[in-house]
C-alpha cells in the first residue's frame, strides 16, 4: 500500500525537516489543509474553476498513429489543453482557494523554467492576490519570455542570486522569504517537494489527472484501469497526480521518467533515482543527487522543468518498494520523441513530457496492453530549445 | 564535564557566542579563528559546517558558506582541522550546519568525531524535534553532546516548554521572524518578545541570535537573557580584515566593553 503516515512519512521518506522558525507556517498548513480542502465548500469552488478556468476535464485521447507505431493502444492524457499550457495549474488553483480560506495576504512561489511562476502569477491575478515568484538568475535569463508572462499577469519577479542560481536556489530563496513573513503570507510550492503536508496536498489537488483518466478510461474502454500509465518526473507533480488513483491497483504497471541529461553517468543529469542518495533538501528525506560530502549536485536536463536535484518523496517510495518502474530518457531521445508526436498526432509537446514518450523504446509490453501517457504540457514554452536543436 | 554545563555554572549574564563559517575566508583559517575569538575574550565558539543550500541563512552566511566550499571545506577536512584543537583552544565549541552533510557523513561516526576532537554541542537548524526524539538524542547523548533547538517569535508557548524540556545546554531564541544578518537595531516588538520569553521561567539558559552585531544589541539582548550569538556582522569583519587575528580582538572587545 502507497499511503502517508501521521508525520508526513511514505516509509521513510518524506517528513518535514525544517528549522524551528517554519514551524509554525507548516504547523498551520498541517493543521488546517484537510479541513479545508474537504470542505464542500472548497471542493465547489475548486471544481468549479477546474471546469470554466482550467477548462477540465482534458480530454483523453487514443492516438492511433503512435498506437500503431509502438503496437499498443495508447491513449494520451491532454494535460497540455490545461489554462497556462500544463498541469500546474491544478495546484496553484487549489493552493490559492486554501491560501484565502487561511486568511492569507500574499503569495511566494518559486519556478525553474517558469511554468509553476506562471500558473501561480494566473491566478494570483484571478484572486486579486499579491504576487512574489523567485527565479534563479540564470533561470531569468534562460526563460525570458516566461519572465515577462508574469510580469504581464502582474507578479514581481525576483531573482535569486545565490548558489548555482536556478531552480533550487530559487526554492531556498522562497522558504527565506517564508521565514522572513510568516503570518500574512503562503508559499506555493509546485512540485510534490518540501517539508509535509506538501507532497501530499499537490499530489491531491494533482490527483484530478487519474480520477478522470480512470472516469474516461471507463467510458471508452469499459475498464478503469489501463496497464500503464507513463509520465515525467522532475520533482513529480504529474506523475504524482497520474499515478494517484492507482498506486494501490497492482495491475497497474505506474511507469516514472526521469531525465538522463547527456548520459546518467555523464556528469550531466537529473536522474535522481539512479545517482541519488538518501539526503535531506527543502523539508524533506528524499533521494538527492549530492556528493559523498553531502552538498547538492546541479542537476542538468535539456528541459528546465526536470532539472531538480531530488525527487517527491512519493517517488522515492515508489522506487523503493518497486511499486514504480524508473525510466531514465536522454536529451537527445526526448527531442526525438517530441517530434515524432509532433508528426504522428499534431501534437508538439513540452521538451519535459517528450521524455515520457520515448520511454515507449525502452519498455516491454502486449500488443493488447492499454497504455497511458500524460502529455504534462505543450511545446510552445520550448520552441526555441527545438529550433537550436534543429534536427527536424 | 561538558564545557557548555561548565560555563553556564560558572556565568549566567553577558555570555559572548561568535559563529563563524569554518573554511572561510580561506581553507585554513579554522583553527586561528578560534584561538583568536577565546583571546579576544567571547565564551562560546560555534563552527558553521558550510553547505550548499543553506535556507536559515541571509546573504552573509549564504556566501561564506558558498566560499568555504569553493576553498573545499568538507566535515571530513574540518575533523582534520579539529583535530588537535583542546590542546590550544579551552572555550566551548559548537558544530553549526544542516543535516544533510552530517547524514551523509553518518551520525553516528559524527558524533564520535565530535566527542574525539572535543565538540561539546551542535545546532542544526533543519533537524526538527520530533525526528530529534526518534532518532538522534539517544545517540548525541551517547557522545555527550549538547543539542540546541531554536526557537523564534511565532513559536508558541507550549511548544517553547516542550523545547526546554527537551533541552540540556541552551536554547538559541531568532531575534525576530528571519532569516540570519544584521539588522539596524532591536524595535520594540523584539524586546516584548524577549521579555515574554524571560518570564516563562525557563530551566535551560537563553541566548539571543540574529541581527546581533554590535556593542549596543548585545548590551540590549543579554539585559533579556543570558546572552548573545554574532554570526553575520562577524563574517563581515572576516571578509574585510586585513589583520585577521587583529580585527578579530578588536571586534569582540568591542563589542563585549564600552
Amino acid at each position: 500500500m502507497i499511503r502517508i503516515d501521521e508525520n508526513g512519512f511514505y516509509g521513510k521518506f518524506g517528513g518535514a525537516f525544517i528549522p524551528e522558525m517554519l514551524y509554525p507556517n507548516i504547523e498551520e498548513l498541517r493543521e488546517n489543509y484537510l479541513p479545508i480542502i474537504n470542505s464542500e465548500e472548497f471542493q465547489v469552488e475548486f471544481r468549479h474553476l477546474l471546469k470554466d478556468y482550467v477548462g477540465r476535464p482534458t480530454p483523453l485521447f487514443l492516438a492511433e498513429r503512435l498506437s500503431e507505431k509502438y503496437k499498443a493502444k495508447i491513449y494520451l492524457k491532454r494535460e497540455d489543453l490545461c489554462h497556462t499550457g500544463a498541469h500546474k495549474v491544478n495546484n496553484t488553483v487549489g493552493q490559492i482557494i486554501l491560501a484565502k480560506k487561511l486568511g492569507k495576504k500574499r503569495i511566494i512561489a518559486e519556478t525553474g523554467a517558469g511554468q509553476h511562476g506562471v500558473a501561480t502569477a494566473t491566478v494570483c491575478a484571478l484572486m486579486g492576490m499579491d504576487c512574489t515568484v523567485y527565479m534563479g538568475a540564470v533561470d531569468m535569463e534562460r526563460q525570458k519570455p516566461n519572465v515577462e508572462r508574469m510580469r504581464i499577469l502582474g507578479a514581481k519577479v525576483v531573482p535569486a542570486t545565490s548558489g548555482s542560481q536556478t531552480l533550487k536556489d530559487a526554492t531556498n530563496e522562497a522558504m527565506r522569504q517564508w521565514i522572513n513573513n510568516p503570518v500574512d503570507t503562503h508559499y506555493i510550492i509546485g512540485s510534490v517537494v518540501g517539508p509535509h503536508p506538501y507532497p501530499e496536498m499537490v499530489a491531491k489537488f494533482q490527483s484530478v489527472i487519474s480520477e478522470e483518466i480512470k472516469a474516461q478510461l471507463l467510458e471508452k474502454e469499459g475498464r478503469e484501469n489501463p496497464d500503464m500509465v507513463i509520465a515525467c518526473v522532475g520533482g513529480g507533480s504529474n506523475a504524482a497526480g497520474a499515478f494517484y488513483h492507482y498506486y494501490n491497483e497492482p495491475s497497474v504497471r505506474l511507469i516514472a521518467v526521469e531525465a538522463a541529461g547527456l548520459g546518467i553517468f555523464s556528469g550531466k543529469s537529473a536522474a535522481t533515482t539512479s545517482l541519488g542518495k538518501l539526503g535531506i533538501l527543502h523539508g524533506s528525506r528524499t533521494l538527492l543527487m549530492q556528493t559523498e560530502d553531502g552538498q547538492v549536485v546541479e542537476p542538468h536536463s535539456i528541459s528546465a522543468g526536470l532539472d531538480y536535484p531530488g525527487i517527491g518523496p512519493v517517488h522515492a517510495h515508489l522506487f523503493d518498494t518497486g511499486r514504480g518502474e524508473f525510466v531514465a530518457v536522454e536529451d537527445e531521445d526526448a527531442m526525438v520523441a517530441g517530434i515524432e508526436l509532433s508528426r504522428l498526432e499534431g501534437i508538439i509537446p513540452a521538451i519535459e513530457s517528450a521524455h515520457a514518450f520515448s520511454a515507449l523504446n525502452q519498455l516491454s509490453y502486449n500488443p493488447s496492453d492499454i497504455i497511458v501517457i500524460n502529455l504534462s504540457g505543450r511545446g510552445d514554452k520550448d520552441l526555441e530549445t527545438y529550433i537550436k536543436w534543429g534536427n527536424y | 564535564m561538558n564545557r557548555i554545563d561548565e560555563l553556564f555554572k560558572k556565568k549566567s549574564e553577558n555570555i559572548l557566542s561568535i559563529y563563524f563559517t569554518a573554511g572561510f575566508p580561506s581553507l585554513e583559517d579554522t583553527l586561528p579563528i578560534m584561538k583568536a575569538i577565546e583571546a579576544a575574550g567571547a565564551d562560546i565558539i560555534e563552527v558553521g559546517v558550510p553547505y550548499s543550500d543553506p535556507i536559515a541563512d541571509g546573504p552573509t552566511i549564504q556566501e561564506s558558506n558558498l566560499v568555504a566550499l569553493n576553498n573545499g571545506m568538507s566535515l571530513r577536512k574540518l575533523f582534520d582541522q579539529l583535530a588537535d584543537m583542546r590542546k590550544e583552544v579551552n572555550l566551548p565549541v559548537i558544530l553549526m550546519g544542516y543535516l544533510n552533510p552530517v547524514v551523509q557523513f553518518g551520525v553516528e561516526k559524527f558524533c564520535q568525531k565530535c566527542q574525539e576532537v572535543g565538540v561539546d554541542g551542535l545546532i542544526l537548524p533543519d533537524l526538527p524535534m520530533s525526528q530529534y526524539l526518534t532518532e538522534y538524542k539517544e545517540i548525541f547523548d551517547r557522545y555527550e553532546l549538547r543539542n540546541t533547538f531554536l526557537i523564534s517569535p511565532q513559536t508558541s508557548e507550549k511548544r517553547i516548554r516542550e523545547i526546554d524540556s527537551h533541552t540540556d545546554g541552551f536554547i538559541y531564541m531568532v531575534s525576530s521572524a528571519s532569516i540570519t544578518g544584521a539588522k539596524a537595531a532591536l524595535s520594540a516588538e523584539q524586546l516584548a518578545y524577549f521579555e515574554r520569553v524571560r518570564l516563562m521561567g525557563l530551566k535551560n539558559p537563553r541566548l539571543i541570535g540574529f541581527g546581533i552585531s554590535d556593542n549596543a544589541t548585545f548590551k540590549t539582548a543579554a539585559s533579556y537573557s543570558h546572552g548573545a550569538i554574532i554570526g553575520s556582522a562577524f563574517i563581515n569583519v572576516l571578509k574585510s580584515a586585513e589583520d585577521q587575528e587583529k580585527a578579530v580582538i578588536e571586534y569582540i572587545q568591542g563589542v563585549i566593553n564600552n
